[in-house]
């Protein structure tokens, strides 16, 4: 396997850029070499379009964005003492997902204590990286994401983690919808919104320890985020955002490492390269929508309206 | 039987007395407007029946049972917000909720029927594949009634759900919510701001001031001496051509004088 990958990575540097881009020659053999990868995707787009649907719903874009910040920090941290990276990275975005969870209930404080830890665990995550005196491609990884292997460790403990995930959304998911896009009625009718708020964060944060394995801390949004807003532009059905984001997050993680197998660069790139175009294209398809309406109303509205004032 | 029960009930913050010794009993079908300036506690008292907030003291009864919090006895209508329209919540997804959003798990099975019920309930049959977003203000507080429906409560909590509603839709959405409790019996209590769009339904007002409350039939409370009364300042209650105009000072009646409301202004001039 390593020599395979050292081959691939040893022509690419003297071939021309295009080349290094796309290369499908002994397609096959690599196939086989990259199948943990293709896992860990697959994976990563389940849970990426489950908790963007969510992500959306609760306008925490940002805080996605803060807590792979904190989670690279704690990738970096345990790449520097020797744990396991995972393991980093899991811790780092629990905490950060925890504390934006219970300080930011509200929108506005939410946004400055994202803004006050992302630069901090920025920080300390390039400090972590300039004290490791090992290979600079496992740093570099870490915020843009693996060129290709992904071991059989590191798809058990992702594999653990989806079923985390997607089980704990599936249990919350009424009430976490109910509390998300109606908090009012819902405090009304008895739903714990702020302990739901919580245990989405602690959700997301495990969600965006295993993006940040495969696409890097910065660009963890590409999965989380856009195959979601591609979903909401097309569709407002509560069965087919969800269906569509997943869909869409699949095409993106499994399509991106497809087309990156021969290449020499970070698969990262054609993960958020697919995932653009598909939000590109659903764009267009709603804006048409709107433009021809939602449904068919009846016009006469106007003439019974007055009649009710009198 | 009553359906809601307040036996001199108190609520205070610390030294802050909000009411003290309100006794009310509000029967099956009756609509009752609970009036009073901001910071009244007007929204504490429907948090109080909701079971969000204790009482000081003095006690409270739904259904002749302490408030829990989630009871389906309740429905409860907010006041109209801002969506963005591109939030992917349909008007049949917020009537959903009002029937089985406080449930865990996913939902197996489809309500379609009942929300289809709900919403020709309330004439939003025409709109209930539109997300809520692209809902103009009366629309979405119709979808509203439809979701506080979603339970057959006896009493519905109405929450300010005139607020940020042109004249008309005041008087669609309170015609509506008068229409529903004749057709279901249901109580209504109605917090508001605006007296006019919901005086000709009302059976009794509950007006809370800082000096005090007056509970009883409009023509009873709404009078310049209780008023005074209760604001400890001069009050004038003028009405004319069937509409109630409260005059006095501009810092504590804010229903006619609504700083964040100029449009209200329109009432008074017609």
């Amino acid at each position: 396997m390593t020599a395979a990958l050292t081959a691939v990575l040893a022509s690419a540097t003297t071939d021309p850029w295009w080349n290094r881009l796309f290369d499908f020659s002994n397609y096959g053999e690599l196939l086989v070499l990259v199948h943990g990868s293709l896992i860990a995707g697959a994976l990563l787009g389940l849970v990426g379009g489950l908790v963007g649907v969510f992500v959306m719903q609760r306008d925490l874009a940002f805080a996605v964005h803060g807590v792979s910040e904190l989670s690279f920090a704690g990738a970096a941290a345990a790449l520097l003492i020797g744990a396991d990276v995972v393991v980093g990275s899991v811790a780092g975005s629990l905490l950060a997902a925890v504390l934006i969870g219970l300080l930011g209930a509200r929108a506005r404080d939410r946004n400055s204590i994202i803004g006050v830890l992302m630069p901090f665990g920025l920080g300390l995550g390039v400090l972590f990286l300039a004290l490791y005196p090992g290979r600079a491609a496992n740093k570099f990884g870490l915020l843009t994401g693996q060129i290709v292997s992904v071991d059989t460790a590191r798809v058990q403990t992702m594999a653990v983690i989806t079923v985390v995930v997607v089980g704990g959304l599936l249990l919350l998911w009424r009430p976490l919808t109910f509390a998300g896009v109606d908090p009012e009625v819902a405090t009304a009718r008895g739903v714990p919104v702020r302990g739901l708020s919580i245990a989405f964060m602690v959700l997301l944060g495990l969600a965006v320890a295993m993006a940040v394995q495969i696409v890097g801390a910065l660009l963890v949004l590409s999965l989380l985020i856009t195959p979601a807003a591609a979903a909401t532009r097309v569709t407002a059905s509560p069965i087919w955002v969800p269906v569509l984001a997943v869909v869409f997050a699949e095409v993106s993680a499994v399509g991106g490492i497809l087309l990156a197998l021969g290449a020499s660069v970070p698969i990262s790139p054609y993960i958020t390269t697919i995932s653009f175009v598909i939000y590109v294209v659903a764009r267009q398809v709603g804006n048409a929508r709107n433009r021809r309406g939602w449904v068919r109303r009846p016009t006469t509205l106007p003439v019974a309206e007055g009649g009710i004032l009198g | 039987m009553s359906v809601f029960e307040l036996d001199h009930a108190t609520l205070a913050f610390g030294d802050r007395v909000l009411w003290s010794g309100i006794d009310l009993q509000v029967q099956a079908g009756e609509f009752i407007t609970v009036l009073g300036p901001n910071g009244s506690g007007k929204t504490t008292l429907l948090r109080v029946a909701l079971g969000l907030l204790p009482l000081t003291s003095g006690s409270v009864r739904v259904l002749g049972h302490p408030p829990r919090r989630g009871s389906r006895a309740l429905g409860y209508i907010p006041q109209q917000r801002i969506v963005d329209p591109a939030t992917p919540v349909r008007a049949r997804d917020l009537v959903r909720l009002g029937i089985d959003g406080d449930r865990w798990g996913p939902g197996r099975h489809s309500r379609q029927a009942r929300i289809d019920e709900l919403l020709e309930a309330v004439g939003a049959s025409a709109y209930g594949d539109v997300p809520i977003g692209m809902l103009s203000g009366g629309e979405q507080q119709r979808v509203r009634v439809a979701q506080a429906l979603a339970s057959d409560p006896a009493i519905l909590l109405c929450d300010e759900p005139l607020l940020s509603l042109d004249l008309r839709r005041q008087h669609e959405v309170t015609a509506l919510i008068d229409a529903t409790r004749r057709a279901t019996g249901t109580a209504v209590i109605f917090v508001t701001h605006e007296i006019n769009p919901v005086l000709p339904y009302t059976d009794r007002v509950v007006y809370l001031g800082p000096g005090g409350h007056a509970i009883g039939a409009p023509d009873d409370v709404l009078t310049s001496a209780r008023l005074t009364a209760l604001y400890d300042s001069p009050i004038e209650v003028v009405r004319a051509q069937g509409r109630v105009l409260i005059v006095g000072d501009d810092q504590h009646v804010h229903h006619t004088h609504d700083v964040h409301h100029p449009h209200h202004a329109h009432q008074e001039n017609p």
